[in-house]
């Protein structure tokens, strides 16, 4: 097996990065530091984040994508959380939407229960999943310069879109979005579909 | 519709549901492939206004329609009931966001059921189900389906309740196993 880069990229600057250019486009993120990292990027009510769903949150992607078809729709999540929803890939390469993009980081750790590692850390490679199983971007990026360069076509390329950020297994002190289903539920809805659609 | 009759007296109740569906505007349909579903599945897969997406497990139907809601979108989950164990997990999200979940389960395990494999799901579904906080509606007269999908419907998607009608096995009928 080719030796790997080594992993330098930090989580949470790379989401903060990530986001900076959203305009109007909708994240889903999943549970644990997915969502904490997303928080500390700035709250948003176009934000709907995970607390609980372990292996959802590539799907609760595509269902926003295939309601929503004219914005862009971005799922970050992490590696043990992608991993527990694996099919979920082949799934959406059957729907190919154009407009999803998931962004997994990948500390190769399940770093919300003790670190134990991941199977990414030994054979899984999850932007090659994505490519088999149908979508149409797949990468995995190792530093700040390959970020820089995909950052625009989590917006801009034809989905299904994947990549697979190699980040380190830092942790960052946890910044806690609002975590209320129901409250979170409702300010995403009014900001998605206008206050009246919302409550239809 | 190009659907073959799979029996002498092809059944009509698919039918009744899909007109369900449509009246209320029911988007995404996604499933998990069961032969009792098969004519419902080409039903809908006929719809201009439906969009049917197969899954490969019934729990990724309950994430797809937690976010097809939030979009503005109203689905439904068609399963076995094999499959109702698959979706416990995603269920608990349901139950906190209080997101509209309607399922559709084709019930095995329940009536002169040949194969032992399928009674412990078949025979827990609805228990397993009423413990993640899903109301369950049982059917078990052909008749009957249509109105209880339309009260499910509403229960669903007016009340904002996640509903499970279980559609007997006395409906869907004995597998056939020479086909």
């Amino acid at each position: 097996m080719p030796r790997k880069p080594g992993i330098v990229l930090d989580r949470r600057k790379a989401v903060t990065a990530i986001l900076a250019p959203r305009g109007d486009s909708l994240l889903v993120t999943g549970l644990g530091s997915s969502t904490y990292d997303a928080a500390a990027a700035g709250d948003h009510v176009n934000n709907f984040y995970l607390w609980g769903a372990m292996g959802g949150a590539a799907m609760l992607g595509l269902g926003l994508a295939l309601a929503q078809p004219n914005r862009r729709v971005l799922v970050i999540t992490g590696d043990g959380e992608m991993l527990m929803g694996l099919g979920s890939l082949a799934t959406i390469g059957v729907q190919q939407p154009r407009n999803l993009s998931i962004i997994v980081l990948d500390n190769e750790h399940y770093g919300e229960t003790g670190m134990q590692e991941s199977h990414t850390r030994r054979t899984a490679d999850l932007a090659g999943v994505a490519k088999a199983t149908g979508f149409r971007h797949t990468a995995t990026l190792y530093n700040a310069q390959q970020l820089k360069t995909w950052i625009p076509e989590f917006y801009r390329a034809p989905g299904p879109v994947f990549a697979a950020l190699k980040v380190t297994r830092d942790r960052e002190p946890a910044i806690l979005p609002p975590r209320d289903g129901t409250h979170i539920r409702n300010r995403f809805r009014e900001a998605v579909l206008g206050p009246r659609q919302a409550l239809e | 519709m190009g659907a073959k009759p799979s029996s002498p007296s092809s059944p009509t109740w698919p039918d009744d549901i899909h007109r369900v569906f449509s009246a209320a505007r029911l988007r995404q349909v996604a499933y998990v492939p069961d032969a009792g579903h098969i004519r419902l599945i080409n039903l809908c897969a006929a719809d201009p206004n439906m969009n049917t997406i197969v899954l490969t497990s019934e729990e990724e139907g309950v994430a797809l329609l937690a976010g097809a809601w939030l979009g503005g979108e109203r689905g439904v989950l068609l399963m076995q009931s094999s499959g109702v164990g698959n979706c416990i997990n995603m269920l608990a999200m349901i139950q906190e966001c209080r997101f509209p979940l309607l399922a559709l389960v084709t019930m095995r395990g329940e009536w002169g059921e040949f194969n032992p494999w399928q009674i412990p799901m078949g025979q827990g579904a609805a228990r397993a189900l009423e413990n993640a906080g899903v109301v369950v509606h049982h059917v078990d007269a052909a008749a009957r389906v249509g109105e209880t999908l339309f009260a499910a419907t509403r229960l669903a998607f007016d009340s904002y309740r996640a509903v499970a009608v279980l559609i007997g096995q006395r409906v869907v009928g004995f597998k056939q196993w020479n086909k």
